[in-house]
């Protein structure tokens, strides 16, 4: 009889018992959009802290799937709610890749949306427009923009509710398939929350946007003006600090948005200076070089509440 | 009689799961997929009754089928079938097109023969009535 010693025989599928971590993470590309995430978006702590911990969970939940533990599949919608300009959007993008790159995500693509994209004009309309948008959406990140428009509780009429009702039957039949994340500011997102109970228990992660400190919006614009290759002179950074602090207290102040609005405000400003002078030389520098001339020439200044609306440019 | 039309005719039926994967083929080659229906399946008829819109520019499977389940619940005592539309230029035509759902009790095809003038014999497909099943 032959011995055949039977310690040779290997299992194909045998489950890994030990893990590298940080092999896993880069393999999922998430250390990469993380610290993307912390590089380009300034401010925010706790919204980083929770996407952090998402993506964490999200990790952890791969590995333990592979090992063969108990693993279920994490409800992933979430709500952003925020004042104007404090980056729900650009999280949200974010968002969709880092859930793509751990797989619970199947394509990875963005369908944003508002409400006129859900909602139809008359009956039988809405249903197969919602369905639409929901079909596009499958595999990917459904991003729902001041979804709180979707209610209108003065209009009886209304087709929205029938929107939310089959966006709601999708987000509990086919977690697997889409990720929906709503957005919008606050107040109106709580109260459309309370009118519609069943949306915020199925919504696993409210995340609230926190509003820029002035420090942080100093920092946001000269990386806004370094990007498109223009920086401060001292003085100038000093009256853009006092602008901030003026503009803050005016109505329509949004954040991160009314920064580049201002931004690109001062870069008008700037180039009518230097073309107003035909006769001179212009040096790299002075292309470069914002001027506080050119910041203190804002209506914020002399004007008060309201001034930034006469000057034309809207800040919602 | 088990009707054999379109792709995959010859095989057995395509599970759910088989369906997925063709669907994501046709949407990764940028076809739009359809979702067509009938009661008359004689191969002459190609004017099958449309289940919504072609679905053009999606991204993931899921969508078609949950048209389709749709679609079979409303329609489950008739055949249905899956297409794939290509609108490059120089195609222009359906790509692939293969049948997911079939009736219980499926339809039956005779050949008819008739004699022509000059001995020649002209051949009719005749779509018949599902016999009862006692006889």
């Amino acid at each position: 009889m032959l011995d055949v010693p039977h310690t040779t025989t290997i299992e194909v599928n045998e489950v890994p018992t030990a893990f590298d971590l940080r092999k896993e993470a880069e393999a999922a590309g998430i250390t990469e959009t993380l610290h993307q995430l912390e590089q380009e978006l300034i401010g925010l702590k706790p919204v980083k802290q929770r996407v952090r911990q998402i993506a964490s969970l999200l990790l952890i939940e791969r590995i333990r799937q592979r090992a063969g533990l108990v693993s279920s599949a994490p409800t992933l919608h979430m709500s952003f709610t925020g004042n104007p300009g404090t980056g729900k959007t650009t999280v949200a993008l974010r968002m969709a890749k880092i859930l793509h790159g751990l797989g619970f995500v199947r394509r990875g693509q963005v369908i944003s949306v508002t409400r006129d994209d859900l909602v139809g004009q008359y009956i039988g309309h809405t249903a197969p427009k919602t369905k639409e948008i929901l079909k596009k959406a499958m595999g990917g990140v459904l991003f729902i923009d001041e979804a709180y428009y979707l209610h209108r509780p003065d209009n009886e009429r209304d087709y929205g509710q029938e929107a939310i009702e089959i966006l709601l039957q999708v987000m509990e039949n086919q977690r697997e398939d889409l990720v929906v994340i709503l957005a919008g500011y606050g107040e109106r997102m709580t109260s459309f929350f309370a009118s519609n109970p069943g949306f915020r228990s199925r919504i696993a992660h409210h995340i609230e946007f926190p509003d820029y400190s002035e420090a942080e919006l100093l920092y946001i614009a000269e990386l806004m003006l370094r990007e498109r290759g223009y920086r401060f002179s001292a003085a100038a950074r000093e009256s853009f600090e006092r602008y901030i602090v003026l503009r803050r207290t005016q109505p329509f102040f949004s954040n991160a948005r009314s920064v580049r609005n201002a931004v690109d405000r001062i870069r008008l400003r700037q180039a009518d200076r230097l073309v107003s002078d035909l006769d001179r030389m212009l040096e790299i520098a002075d292309l470069e070089t914002i001027d506080p001339s050119d910041v203190l020439a804002s209506r914020v200044f002399s004007g008060g509440a309201g001034s930034e609306q006469a000057t034309g440019s809207k800040c919602p | 009689m088990k009707l054999t039309q379109g792709c995959f005719s010859f095989l057995p039926d395509l599970s759910d799961e088989q369906i997925t994967k063709q669907v994501q083929y046709c949407l990764s080659k940028g076809w739009a997929v359809n979702i067509e229906f009938t009661d008359d399946p004689h191969p002459r008829n190609t004017y099958w009754e449309m289940w919504g819109l072609p679905m053009f520019d999606l991204a993931d499977a899921a969508g078609v089928m949950m048209e389709l389940a749709e679609c079979r619940r409303v329609y489950g005592d008739r055949y249905i079938r899956v297409s794939g539309f290509d609108s490059s230029h120089g195609w222009e035509s359906v790509r692939i097109s293969f049948l997911v759902n079939r009736p219980a009790k499926e339809a039956e095809f005779e050949l008819v023969r008739q004699e022509m003038a000059v001995r020649s014999v002209r051949y009719t497909t005749v779509h018949r009535q599902p016999r009862p099943a006692s006889s």
